[in-house]
């Protein structure tokens, strides 16, 4: 039977992962869940338990989304908190749901990123596929991805200061379109020079004031603009520039290699790993604060243990930099109106604190 | 006006009109989810008038009979209120959680969230207030302020424990009025202690004290206690709560919750009369501030409104779409997320 494989949504990313799989699973078909919706949440919140934090309900609905389309065959990452457990729950909710599939977590049990073990796992499902080519695909997708994330991140700074209404959603989305057709490293300079290009190109009002606010948190929250009702998209109507440091890119480097470095930067407030990414919303806030941000909005999915953790702090971080943080909470609510609400007013306080420092 | 509660005060009107000359009014509308309240200042900023009824999940119909009641007229006059209202309006700002609504319905020159509106609307009665308490019929604020800045707000996100509706629920089950709820309270000599964590713990911590024997005012003063008490645990947590505080909302008309707050914090609260007001004079104080003329044309308020809501059918997201209608006319929609 012919393996027919799928995995859950995350922002854009699964571009370029599907890529990355028909190349090292070449036999295999990659199917996508339907785009991110509020069926899939109230599927998978139907199946989940109850008080489990939201990325997993969106997971689950995207698995069964796909189960339904016809998908065989489901990837999962594992790692980091209770995320290192989805899986085996995610697998026996299908299982009691009664889909048949093949359930494959790219880690293992080991639940540690340990290349030999990836390597050991794929090859069970491709046995003719090389090390070398591994290698070539994994940097492959590794690169532009972090092409992506350069691009979200200039994106993120500037949309909010775009003379031309929407220019920035044009150029994205045709460049979404564009990096689902590159093959190899020649292509990506290519894409990478001409969207560079087009992105600088595009003419900035450099006349507004520009107020800078950081986002930090849990990364599901940050990074699936879907789970936090488009966040992103609200801040950029008030002249807001935004500073995200969470992304793909950080999560395959940076997160466990800098954890020391994060309870150094962390002001005292923090003596250990508080798990995730905690130790890392602590450090970063007071960075912004010391950066003259103007505002800290601090993200997490409704019972985020680790974000839990970081609060304290943070409340702390607060007080001694006078930066006012903003904390919200996502769970299976839709409603953008009590958000738009406390994003507005969080605009106007920070107009008005800018407007009463310049004069 | 059957549901008038205790402010229609015209009598403002022959106090404060000789403040200012200038014959250009604005109007300040609040439309919350419990009550709605309204304002009619001058261009001095004096309150010229106000109105203040129960919402009673029709936010069109309320803020359109305080609109009336406010120019002069009554809503059984409404067809002639054109020629008979005399106040020139040349500025209308809307906010709470009906704002955007009112807002298209009245064609609203601000429409302005109710955090930002109601920081405003405390700073002109109180410039130098560092601490504004805020508890409402559903939610609950704090709004921290220096030098006549917002510096750091809150708003109770997922939980309505220890708001208003929290209140009147548990008035209901002892069968005392909740407006009476405040000066019963101030006679107890030892509040009972109500868990204050949770709305469902303190329910059932309030029953199992009733059936103990407590008396009546110990439960309603322990209540008002806990009111105070999750308020600064939960929204104020970690957040410098310095003086003058200035408490508003419906709850901050109530004396017991008001005594526990000083208990709690050691400092004076202040709560003016017109504090409930403070939301809507803020929007309409806005409406001076970024000098907005433009005349209302009343008669909006001889027009049909009514709304509508549909999903919508462009995606599988199927966003609940609320569509505005003015005669019969589609005037507004929204309520899609790709906005």
């Amino acid at each position: 039977m012919k393996q027919i494989i799928s995995f859950p949504h995350m922002a854009n990313y699964s571009i370029p992962i599907k890529s990355y799989i028909q190349n090292i699973l070449p036999k295999a078909e990659v199917l996508l869940p339907p785009p991110q919706s509020v069926r899939a949440l109230d599927i998978g919140a139907r199946h989940s338990p109850e008080s489990v934090c939201l990325p997993f309900k969106y997971n689950l609905g995207n698995y069964i989304e796909a189960l339904d389309m016809g998908a065989n065959f489901l990837m999962t990452a594992g790692g980091g908190c209770r995320y290192g457990l989805y899986g085996e729950v995610h697998e026996q909710i299908l299982r009691d749901l009664g889909y048949e599939f093949t359930f494959f977590n790219l880690l293992g049990d080991t639940n540690k990123t340990n290349v030999i073990q990836v390597y050991k796992n794929l090859k069970a499902h491709n046995p003719r596929l090389s090390a070398r080519a591994l290698a070539y695909y994994s940097l492959l997708a590794f690169r532009t991805i972090q092409f992506m994330d350069e691009v979200d991140v200039y994106i993120r700074r500037n949309i909010g200061l775009e003379k031309q209404k929407s220019d920035f959603d044009k150029t994205y989305k045709q460049f979404l379109n564009d990096i689902q057709n590159i093959k190899g490293f020649r292509a990506l300079k290519k894409l990478k020079r001409v969207y560079t290009r087009r992105l600088l190109s595009i003419p900035l009002d450099e006349s507004k004031d520009v107020i800078k606010v950081g986002l930090i948190g849990e990364l599901y929250s940050l990074m699936e603009p879907f789970a936090n009702l488009f966040l992103e998209r609200e801040l950029a109507k008030y002249n807001i520039s935004l500073t995200r440091y969470t992304n793909l890119s950080y999560l395959l480097t940076k997160r466990r290699r800098h954890i020391q470095r994060y309870i150094d930067g962390s002001g005292g407030f923090v003596k250990y790993h508080l798990g995730a990414d905690g130790t890392k919303s602590v450090e970063k806030s007071i960075s912004m604060a010391k950066n003259n941000y103007a505002g800290i909005i601090h993200l997490k999915a409704f019972g985020c243990t680790p974000e839990i953790n970081a609060i304290p702090s943070l409340i702390n971080v607060s007080n001694q930099h006078k930066i006012p943080i903003m904390y919200l909470s996502f769970d299976t609510q839709t409603s953008k109106t009590g958000l738009k609400t406390r994003v507005e007013a969080f605009a106007d306080m920070l107009q008005a604190k800018q407007l009463s420092a310049s004069i | 006006m059957k549901n008038n509660l205790h402010d229609n005060s015209n009598s403002d009107y022959s106090n404060n009109n000789s403040t200012t000359n200038d014959n250009s009014y604005y109007l300040g509308l609040d439309i919350g989810s419990i009550s709605t309240k309204g304002v009619l200042i001058d261009s001095g900023g004096a309150i010229v008038r106000s109105e203040y009824i129960w919402t009673e999940g029709n936010p069109i119909n309320a803020a359109k009979e305080v609109v009336v009641s406010l120019l002069g007229g009554s809503l059984q006059g409404t067809e002639n209120l054109g020629e008979r209202a005399d106040f020139n309006v040349v500025g209308v700002g809307t906010t709470g959680s009906a704002r955007k609504l009112v807002g298209a319905m009245l064609n609203a020159d601000i429409v302005k969230n109710e955090i930002t509106a109601h920081a405003l609307g405390t700073l002109s009665h109180y410039p130098d207030a560092k601490t504004i308490i805020e508890i409402g019929g559903q939610d609950s604020k704090i709004i921290l302020l220096d030098n006549g800045l917002v510096v750091d707000y809150a708003m109770n996100t997922l939980c309505a424990a220890g708001t208003g509706s929290f209140l009147s629920s548990q008035a209901k089950r002892l069968g005392v009025e909740v407006e009476k709820f405040g000066d019963v309270a101030l006679n107890s000599t030892s509040p009972a202690t109500i868990a204050a964590r949770c709305t469902v713990f303190a329910e059932s911590d309030l029953v199992h004290k009733a059936q103990m024997g407590y008396r009546k005012e110990d439960i309603i003063a322990g209540l008002c206690i806990a009111v105070a008490t999750n308020y600064l645990n939960n929204l104020a947590k970690g957040k410098k709560i310095k003086p003058p505080i200035v408490f508003q909302g419906g709850v901050s008309k109530n004396a017991g919750v008001i005594k526990a707050f000083e208990d709690a914090l050691g400092a004076k609260i202040h709560v003016h009369d017109k504090g409930h007001l403070m939301g809507a004079y803020g929007v309409a104080a806005l409406c001076i501030k970024k000098k907005v003329n433009k005349p209302f044309n009343k008669n909006l308020l001889n027009q049909q409104f009514n709304s509508s809501s549909t999903n919508c059918t462009i995606c599988p997201n199927a966003c609940p779409l609320v569509n505005i209608y003015r005669n019969n006319t589609l005037l507004d929609t929204y309520g899609k997320r790709c906005e």
